[in-house]
């Protein structure tokens, strides 16, 4: 995969990217620019999950965990101070007096769900297939107890509400992009062959000399990355967040996205969370307007499991489409 | 800290271990038989509860006749999961069964949530069995008594049903080698439907003592519980009924005693400790206390 | 008593059996050998229905002079049914369940209670071992005493037919030629024997015809004194000289 063609890719979808948000900004309504907003954060939320579940052929749950230290990170940073001492009058002085700006609030949140990747991923990821999996909802659960308790930092049970409304799409699609940017360079890379060929065979690539634990390691925590941003994204477009605000139905759900998308597939993971963010959005006024909540989740619920029936390795396999790659195999 | 409130913590213990125990089983006996997680089980135990209270509210039974019927029920209906979601699976790597009873799981709350609503609901069940009784130092209500008395029975009875009887055997062999199960005759497809109905009925009769205890039920009540069993079976090995049965008890009381014996300031963190716990058990000792399978790790 | 025509089975995409007829009559004991990976296993499990042949036929016909079977489609359960027992590769007996569990869950669809208590006796009295250790877990047993057990687990279901799959496997000389003595007072007895052995010299000893597969395709066959003197054959599984 040359990387000017990879360069030129990028290249093309950003400046059609700026393109579309630019028109998009002038032209629609704010409801809809607010799916579009959403859809952008759950395209990071699947690309970034593909790159742990995906790529690796890891299977873990705990994204929203990362997704609530993020969002609670950002919250904590960007909060005015007047607020800061209104909501959370028992934050250690250093942070009552900080307000920091959406950018680097980002970042750090970004960094320190990293590094709770790291610290969890250590013991946990010596755990294989399902029981990983269980772990992680253990993580998840922990995580969400903790947020709950730690009433100092977060608030607890109430929440942080009133968040500066910095998310729109200028903020979002950047981080889309480079979501994407990062995932497609993995995957090409010799980094990311090893990735994949630890997700083929194991053994095989046990014997062939590949570090096993470290490959898992990164992805956990490159994709974790992801997920503490989109947490804050998240946050700061519904201005509020709150213990529950990520729970394991998230992590369902962009496990599905993963999954019908094909794992392993950035275009899948792509498309595929596009497609469900507006399925759900078509969804929720059918639910309201009958009183009747939960069909949109069971609709995604019954997708899952016919594409595990009939195609379980999901609308792209593990592959990207071929204009992309330039690819003549 | 009094010798009476102790006592009293342990009783809750013990109660609280019976239902970890019941619904433990199922997730071994699935797991055994299939080598699948049944991430639906949960949402069984929800369902017997919500059956009880149909049943004795809106048809007006009489409550043996109640509890009976939800165990067949339960039965039922782990058959219909068996059939509809773990069959197909069959053969399809582990995560992809797990994902497909995730899934299950998820539409069976949101199935709860669209027919009942969300709203909790008090378990109405009759007076007699909530009457208060004084043992000694402890006030214990005939409920759970029964719960107490009951669960031994039932563990006893499958007891009985896995080392004599020529299900228990054909479960068994089935769990241990399929393949060589099927060239002695048996039917795997039925011996793994039976595993699915017992374990179920397991369940949705726990359900039953759950709304009992605590005296509300709503869809989504079956999740962490659900959750915390499959822990109690992991503590005691999965796919070992032994180990289900010890597990459930032990959980029970350590989650009890954790919140009765230290200040209340962690009670609060019961869940942390229950899933802390999981995490530990799979890393020092995957294996739990009577499993005997060996699995690779990394 | 069985007939394997012209079957052609796959394990995912892999074409193994590209091919393979065989012939077992009444009373035989027919032998398949051949390399590692050359489709013997895979024959016999074809035969007793855990795998399904795309293409060709397999028939039974357990009573002599009685009705013949095409049991090319029905699943295994049904197959022991009729009469054909098959001791698979490496044994496969329950280690968590005792030796007696072992033996009576072979007569698992049986509803003689009588028939079955005297199987169990003539059983022990082949392999006292297996009466000795009859409480023990089955895993405990050694491996030459697992073959015995998985033997007399098959002849509890009081088959027509008996497949074998790799009896020497892993078994110290001695308790390998013990076990094809029995395997020849069980054949006196009435039961018909096909055997995969990789084992060539001993399956040849004891067997009345053989059969040589080589990659999916039986290549040679025929009365096991003639393949014995084949030089082929000789070469490739019996040593040379």
């Amino acid at each position: 995969m040359k990387t000017d063609r990879t360069r030129l890719i990028f290249l093309a979808a950003a400046i059609l990217g700026f393109v579309m948000i630019f028109a998009m900004q002038r032209t629609m309504n704010e409801y809809i620019v607010s799916i579009v907003n959403f859809v952008g954060i759950y395209i990071i939320l699947a690309v970034s999950l593909n790159i742990t579940n995906g790529f690796t052929g890891l299977f873990s749950l705990g994204h929203p965990a990362f997704m609530a230290i993020g969002g609670y990170v950002t919250a904590i940073l960007t909060l005015p101070v007047m607020k800061k001492a209104m909501f959370l009058p028992d934050l250690p002085s250093w942070l009552a007096g900080l307000q920091l700006p959406f950018f680097p609030a980002l970042l750090i949140a970004g960094i320190m769900a990293s590094l709770t990747a790291l610290l969890v991923g250590v013991p946990v990821l010596r755990l294989r297939g399902h029981y990983l999996a269980v772990a992680t909802i253990g993580f998840l659960i922990i995580v969400q107890v903790l947020i709950t308790n730690m009433e100092s930092l977060t608030r607890g049970p109430l929440g942080l509400n009133g968040l500066p409304a910095y998310t729109n799409l200028w903020w979002v699609y950047p981080w889309v992009l480079a979501a994407l940017y990062v995932s497609w360079k993995i995957k090409f890379s010799s980094y990311g062959r090893t990735l994949l060929a630890v997700r083929e065979n194991e053994m095989a690539a046990q014997c062939l000399g590949v570090n096993l634990f470290r490959t898992r390691i990164a992805s956990l925590v490159i994709g974790a990355f992801f997920a503490g941003v989109a947490g804050g994204l998240w946050a700061h477009l519904i201005t509020a967040i709150t213990p529950n605000s990520f729970s394991l139905i998230m992590a369902f759900n962009i496990v599905v996205m993963v999954v019908v998308g094909g794992a392993g597939s950035i275009s899948g993971s792509f498309l595929a969370a596009i497609i469900f963010t507006l399925l759900t959005e078509v969804f929720r006024p059918l639910e309201e307007s009958l009183e009747v909540f939960g069909i949109g989740e069971i609709f995604l619920a019954l997708v899952l499991i016919m594409i595990l029936i009939f195609r379980p390795k999901g609308f792209f396999g593990s592959r990207e489409p071929r204009f992309l790659t330039g690819r003549n195999a | 800290m009094s010798l009476a409130y102790i006592a009293q913590q342990c009783a809750n213990g013990l109660i609280l271990g019976s239902m970890y125990s019941l619904v433990a089983i199922g997730f071994s006996m699935i797991y055994g038989i299939s080598r699948l997680i049944n991430f639906a089980h949960g949402e069984v135990v929800m369902i017997g509860a919500f059956l009880t209270m149909g049943l004795f509210q809106i048809l007006g039974l009489p409550f043996p006749l109640v509890a009976a019927a939800v165990l067949a029920l339960g039965a039922v209906l782990g058959v219909m999961i068996e059939r509809a979601a773990f069959r197909p699976m069959r053969g399809a790597p582990q995560v992809t069964g797990f994902i497909a009873s995730l899934g299950i799981s998820i539409m069976l709350q949101n199935l709860g949530i669209m027919v009942l609503t969300a709203q909790p609901r008090n378990f109405s069940f009759p007076a007699y069995l909530q009457q208060l009784v004084n043992i000694g130092p402890i006030g214990i209500r005939i409920v759970d008594i029964c719960i107490m008395l009951a669960t031994p029975l039932l563990l006893a009875v499958l007891l009985f049903i896995i080392h004599r009887t020529r299900l228990g055997v054909a479960m068994r062999a089935t769990a241990e080698n399929l393949d060589v199960a099927r060239l002695m005759g048996i039917d795997i497809n039925r011996t793994i439907m039976a595993a699915f109905a017992i374990g179920s009925g397991l369940a949705a009769t726990a359900g039953l003592m759950w709304g009992g205890k605590f005296g509300q039920i709503d869809p989504l009540m079956g999740f962490i519980p659900g959750l915390k069993s499959f822990v109690a079976a992991v503590i005691g090995g999965v796919g070992s009924i032994p180990g289900a049965i010890l597990g459930g008890y032990i959980l029970g009381m350590a989650e009890v005693l954790f919140v009765g014996l230290l200040p209340p300031i962690y009670s609060a963190y019961r869940d942390a400790f229950v899933f802390g716990t999981l995490i530990i058990i799979l890393l020092v000792l995957p294996n739990g206390l009577l499993g005997k399978e060996t699995e690779e790790r990394a | 008593m069985l007939e394997i025509q012209d079957i052609h089975v796959y394990r995912g995409k892999t074409y193994v059996l590209q091919g393979v007829s065989l012939h077992v009559g009444q009373g035989e004991i027919a032998a398949l050998i051949g390399a590692n990976g050359a489709g013997k296993t895979t024959t016999l499990r074809a035969a007793s229905g855990l795998l399904r042949a795309k293409q060709g036929r397999i028939l039974f016909r357990p009573e002599p002079g009685g009705e013949q079977v095409d049991i090319s489609r029905l699943k295994p359960e049904q197959i022991v049914g009729l009469g054909m027992s098959h001791c698979p590769e490496g044994r496969g007996v329950f280690s968590s369940l005792s030796v007696r569990e072992n033996l009576l869950i072979g007569a698992y669809l049986r509803t003689d209670r009588d028939g079955i208590a005297e199987d169990y006796e003539k059983v022990c009295r082949m392999f006292p071992i297996l009466e000795e250790r009859s409480g023990q877990a089955a895993g405990l047993l050694s491996g030459g005493e697992q073959m015995m057990l998985a033997v007399g687990r098959s002849l509890m279901s009081s088959p027509r037919l008996l497949l074998l799959d790799e009896p020497s496997l892993g078994l110290a000389p001695l308790v390998v030629e013990q076990i094809f003595r029995m395997l020849a007072e069980i054949n006196s007895q009435g039961v018909t024997i096909l055997l995969v052995e990789q084992n060539a010299v001993m399956a040849l000893d004891l067997a009345h015809k053989a059969y040589v597969m080589e990659n999916g395709r039986v290549t040679l066959s025929g009365p096991s004194r003639e393949l014995a003197c084949n030089p082929d054959v000789r070469r490739a599984y019996l040593g040379g000289h």
